[in-house]
Order: structure tokens, then C-alpha cells, then sequence
């Protein structure tokens, strides 16, 4: 099926090009972090991740969120989606990629990546995010790649593919839920260091997730001859309202208790981030438009008449994505670090290389992504015609 | 033809797979193994130091100023060839001054006492009995050493995931973020060089005790430092433990640190 990525129009590969162009901006200015070593980055001895880890967090959310489309076709029977699970399993799949690059670009011995097979160490967390991180890529090509091939030929896909599907459900959850207990059990970072980690990590992503899917379904339908479906573009959005509510919800939770029990240790955290400390607060006018945006998509997706409309559901989608991403990409790992386990506030700034390679790995993921659904959408196109 | 490609690649790609795993396998299957071989074991020198737990007493009485601690960081820096930066994002420590309020965060009363306020605190690495950075390094690259507690860094196996840095609540390690080396002041030969992309920290001196020495800043604290074994009751450090008040950085924390500090 893969020859399907190369026949396209000129507006797919002019938009081939553009992303090939990102990617080659961002991989030379990786080979210069490569020999210069990670200092060309913001990073810092008290702020010691930043924005590569920052983006790797977000992005295992929107591969988690794939789940979403995949949850209800198989295990609620909800025939409504299975035109469009195709799409949540790819989504995955590029996301998880980029998720792996984006820890590979983090290291500072990148080359040595591979011990953490050879000295395998079942203590460390991130010992299993690895397992569970390469998993759910292998589970979703496997599944996706059997289930399309099976409906380009016009028969049932593979009976043992069904534990598999099975499997890759809870393994979603697994993913993001992994990825959270990396924070969530360090001692010494108040930030960090509360039980609703991985339920916020999980409700950001099931709202992040899905809304990147349905602004993808209206370029799709916009695009090509396949329409995923107004009823299913509808589910998503429900979906979606749903989790960023709980999302706000969680977030509030943590707050009541942060801010009733006044600890210190937790409470200065949220002060930078939204207030600032000491007169440091580079994150806080992000912060106060990320609630804004959630707020605001929570208000839009709830409200039948806004959701139902295609145009303002598109905005939602967007407003819930970077609202997000402002939240987990920007603030979660910066505010953890800020202040330090000293107490001194030394504020970390994302350089210009480092956002080029961000940026880099973005476009290597929407690459992957491109190809994958385009293969996907032609061969939707060639069993409908 | 392409049935026949297309088989290849499966069959490679199932065995790189099945490659990939063994180790991961064969860890799981050592932690099972009850009748295997013992471990290597490595021979102490003569002269070595030995005990079951090294700790450190710091007598924070002896010192007046700033100045008082500048030569055991000078001493500990210039042995391990730890760089000098300009730039602040890139500084290497393993042993620094702090102020009572930034090493005993969430611990200073109101209205302390000027000299507690005023005079700086030696900080390290606490080479704590429960160290959170062991449990988060993906590689076994820092451990803690069975024999004598110390927990040490191996600087060819660390992949600089920095995990042990954000578990770290001491704020005790530092990371290169470029080549060190250029920035040594003077190389000592003994005692190795670092690469950029490796975390590194205190070690304890285990490279001076492995000889019969005590750690350089002890040695350089005309008595300020003492050092010894924590569950020797005749050690010097048990004594000082035992007739005077002592603190640890964030007890509360579980770590159980190995440095105390007489207020």
C-alpha cells in the first residue's frame, strides 16, 4: 500500500516540500547540538528538561488520544466509527514518533540509547515507558496497517488481529499513565508530586487528541473525495467535551488543594507560573491564556448550537489544542523546575536552535502523519469508487 | 517476488525484534535465578577504607564566612577536574555554599539567629541510604555501591536522560551541557575527565578512601568535616551524632541522607 504516498497532487507535494524543508532546517541545527552538546539549549542545572521534554509529554497524550475513535468502534460497537479508527490508529503512530525523537534530541548521549536495553533497570520509570511507548507503536502499525490492507481487499481482517486490538486499548491508557508516574513519584518536586497527574495527563489527552482528529477529518474532507462523516465528527466533538471539562475540573481539584493546605513546597510552583516569584514569572501571561482558552472551548463545545456548528466546532478544536499544549508543552515542565530544590528561581527561556529542532521533530511527525493518511484516504477513495 | 521481499523484511524485522528483547528477558530471568554462580567480587587494596555506610558530619560552628569554605571546594573541584564556566546555565558543582534558607528550604524560623542567617552552609551530595536518583536512572549508570553506600556515577554508561536530576531533591547534580574540558584549570591525571552529555556529582572521594585517604575536603577542613562509618558506633562521626543536636537537608522526605549538620 505504500506506493499510495507517492501518487499525489502538486498541493501534496508542495506541502511534502515544505515539511522535507523544516525538517532539514531542524536536523542541522541537531547535528550542532550534537557537537556543541545540549548547551546550545535554555536548559539549565536547575531547569534540567525543557521543551524537548515538554513536547515529548504532549504529544505520548495526543498518541493516547487516538484511543478515543478506537474505544468505541470495538468495544461499544459503535459502527459510526469505523470508518474513521483508521485514522486515530495513525495519528498515533506518527505521534509516538515523534515522541521517541523528541527523547532521542533530549539526550546528552543519544548514541548510548540503547543501554537501556542492555542494563535493563525494572525500578526506573522510564525503563517502561520505553517498553510501553514502543509497544503501542508496534500494536498500532500492526493493527492499522492489517485493518486498511484488509478493507482495500474487501474481506475481514485477521482473526488474531482481535486480542491485539484488545490489548491496545488499555495499553493507550498505559502510555500516558506511565508518562505521568515520571513526574508524579519524585520526592523532592511539589509540582509534580500529586495522585492526579496521570488522570490530568489522560483528560488533556483525550481532549487533545481528538480535536487534532477532527480539524485533520475537515482538511480530509475538505481535500479528498472521503468524508468521515458528520455524525462522527459530531461523536468526537462530545468526546472532546467531555475530556476538557474534566481536564479544568482536575486542574481545579489540584488547585483547592494546593491552595487550602498552603504547603509551601506546592503552592510556589503555581505562584510562578500564574503569578510569578520573586518577580520572575516569564510563563505567566501563557498560563492565564491557556485557562482562557480552555474556558472558552469548554463554553463552545457544550453548547449544542456552537458545537453542531461545523465552523465554531473547528475554532473549539483549535482553542482546546493550544490550549493544551500551553498547558503541558509549556508550563508543566518549566513550572516543576521553577523554583528549585533550593528555592532559587532561575527562570528557563527556550532558545532559537532549540525550537528549530522542536519544530523539526513536529514536521518529522506530520510527515509520518501525511503519508500514513494519505495511504489511508486512498484507499477509502478506491473501495468506495 | 514481492511475496518473497516481503517475507524477508517480516522475518528481519521479527528477529531484530526478538534480538532486542533477550537482555531485557535475561534481567528478568537473573532476578528469578536462585542457583547461578556468585557475582565477580573485587578485591579491596590494603590500605582501603571500608565501611558499611560512609556519612559525613559537617560542624557548622567552625565556620564564619564564605571564605572559611572556599578551600575544601577548591580542593574537592581542582582533584576532580570539575570546569570552570562563565555562563551560569552551564555550571558544574559538587560541592557549594548555600544560605540556612536554601539548604534547609521550609526549615528557617523567623528571626534566626544572625549567624545561622548570615553564614553560608556546605552543600553536596547526600549519598542518601534511599536515593531517589538510583531509583530513576534507566541504566544503572549512578548506583548505590553495596559495600560502603556511597552512590557513585558511571560516566561511560549514562545516556544524560537527566532523570536523576529532576528526582534529585537536593539539587546535587550538575550535566555538561558542553565539552568540560577546555574549562579545567589544570588537568589532574589521577582522576578522570568528563564528556558533555553525562550528569555527574560528589563520589565521596571513593577514589581516595580505595587508597586510604580521606576525602580531599575533609582533609582540607582543619576539623570542620569529620567522616566516617555511620553504623560503626566507635566512628567519629557516631560519637559527634550522638553528643550533639544534628539536622539533615529534607528528612522528611525519606532519603535518609548521610550528611548532618551541628547547628
Amino acid at each position: 500500500m505504500l506506493e499510495l504516498a507517492l501518487k499525489g497532487s502538486k498541493k501534496y507535494y508542495g506541502w511534502i516540500t515544505a515539511l522535507l524543508i523544516v525538517i532539514t532546517i531542524g536536523l542541522g541545527f541537531y547535528l550542532k547540538q550534537l557537537s556543541f552538546g545540549l548547551g546550545i539549549t535554555g536548559m539549565s542545572r536547575d531547569v534540567s528538561w525543557g521543551f524537548y521534554i515538554a513536547q515529548f509529554t504532549f504529544l505520548v497524550g495526543v498518541a493516547a488520544g487516538g484511543v478515543m475513535v478506537v474505544l468505541p468502534y470495538y468495544l461499544h460497537d459503535y459502527k459510526a466509527f469505523g470508518k474513521v479508527t483508521i485514522l486515530g490508529e495513525f495519528l498515533a503512530i506518527a505521534a509516538v514518533v515523534m515522541c521517541g525523537l523528541f527523547i532521542i534530541v533530549d539526550l546528552g548521549q543519544p548514541m548510548r540509547a540503547i543501554n537501556i536495553l542492555l542494563y535493563p533497570t525494572p525500578n526506573s520509570v522510564l525503563f517502561w515507558d520505553a517498553i510501553v511507548l514502543n509497544g503501542y507503536l508496534f500494536l498500532n502499525i500492526v493493527i492499522g496497517w492489517n485493518v486498511l490492507e484488509a478493507e482495500r481487499n474487501n474481506i475481514h481482517y485477521q482473526s488474531w488481529l482481535k486480542p491485539l486490538i484488545y490489548i491496545s486499548i488499555p495499553w493507550a491508557i498505559s502510555i500516558h499513565t506511565v508518562t505521568a508516574y515520571l513526574y508524579s513519584g519524585l520526592p523532592g518536586r511539589g509540582f509534580w508530586l500529586t495522585a492526579i497527574m496521570a488522570p490530568r495527563f489522560l483528560s488533556s489527552a483525550f481532549a487533545s487528541g481528538p480535536a487534532l482528529l477532527v480539524l485533520i477529518c475537515l482538511i480530509i474532507r475538505k481535500t479528498t473525495n472521503f468524508d468521515p462523516g458528520k455524525e462522527q465528527i459530531q461523536t468526537l466533538a462530545k468526546i472532546i467535551a467531555y475530556a476538557i471539562c474534566l481536564n479544568v475540573f482536575f486542574f481545579l481539584c489540584e488547585i483547592f488543594t494546593v491552595f487550602y493546605s498552603q504547603i509551601p513546597e506546592h503552592m510556589d510552583h503555581f505562584k510562578y507560573l500564574f503569578t510569578g516569584l520573586y518577580g520572575q514569572g516569564a510563563y505567566v501571561g501563557w498560563m492565564w491564556i491557556s485557562l482562557a482558552l480552555m474556558v472558552l472551548s469548554i463554553i463552545l463545545l457544550i453548547n449544542p448550537i456552537t458545537r453542531k456548528n461545523e465552523g465554531v466546532l473547528a475554532v473549539a478544536c483549535v482553542t482546546v489544542f493550544a490550549g493544551t499544549w500551553i498547558d503541558k508543552g509549556l508550563g508543566m515542565i518549566s513550572g516543576g523546575f521553577v523554583p528549585n530544590p533550593l528555592h532559587h528561581v532561575n527562570e528557563y527561556i527556550p532558545t532559537i536552535p532549540e525550537i528549530l529542532i522542536s519544530l523539526g521533530v513536529w514536521a518529522t511527525g506530520f510527515f509520518v502523519l501525511t503519508a500514513l493518511f494519505k495511504i489511508a484516504v486512498s484507499v477509502k477513495e478506491e473501495v468506495r469508487a | 517476488m514481492e511475496s518473497s521481499r516481503r517475507i524477508f523484511f517480516k522475518i528481519a524485522g521479527l528477529s531484530a525484534l526478538g534480538l532486542s528483547t533477550k537482555p531485557v528477558l535475561d534481567a528478568f530471568a537473573k532476578e528469578q535465578a536462585q542457583d547461578t554462580l556468585p557475582e565477580p567480587q573485587t578485591q579491596k587494596g590494603a590500605e582501603a577504607l571500608i565501611a558499611r555506610q560512609w556519612a559525613m558530619v559537617i560542624d557548622t560552628r567552625k565556620f564564619n564566612s564564605a571564605e572559611d569554605m572556599v578551600p575544601l571546594i577548591k580542593a574537592c573541584h581542582k582533584i576532580h577536574n570539575v570546569p570552570k564556566f562563565e555562563n551560569k546555565r552551564h555550571e558544574i558543582k559538587w560541592i557549594w555554599e548555600e544560605e540556612y534558607h536554601n539548604a534547609f528550604p521550609m526549615k528557617a524560623s523567623k528571626f534566626i539567629s544572625e549567624k545561622v542567617e548570615h553564614t553560608p552552609f556546605l552543600v553536596l551530595c547526600n549519598h542518601c541510604e534511599n536515593p531517589p536518583c538510583v531509583r530513576a536512572c534507566p541504566t544503572k549508570a549512578t548506583f548505590k555501591r553495596e559495600s560502603d553506600g556511597i552512590v557513585l556515577m558511571d560516566f561511560h554508561r549514562c545516556i544524560g536522560c537527566r532523570f536523576c536530576m529532576a528526582a534529585c531533591p537536593f539539587g546535587a547534580r550538575s550535566f555538561n551541557f558542553r565539552d568540560p574540558r577546555p574549562f579545567i584549570t589544570k588537568i589532574n591525571k589521577q582522576f578522570p575527565t568528563r564528556m558533555k552529555g553525562v550528569v555527574e556529582k560528589c563520589n565521596f572521594c571513593a577514589e581516595r578512601l580505595a587508597v586510604g585517604q580521606m576525602p580531599a575536603c575533609v582533609e582540607a577542613s582543619n576539623g570542620a568535616l569529620m567522616f566516617g562509618d555511620l553504623y560503626d558506633p566507635e566512628s567519629e562521626v557516631r560519637k559527634l551524632i550522638k553528643t550533639n543536636y544534628t539536622i539533615r537537608r529534607k528528612q522528611a522526605l525519606g532519603t535518609d541522607p548521610a550528611v548532618y549538620y551541628i547547628v
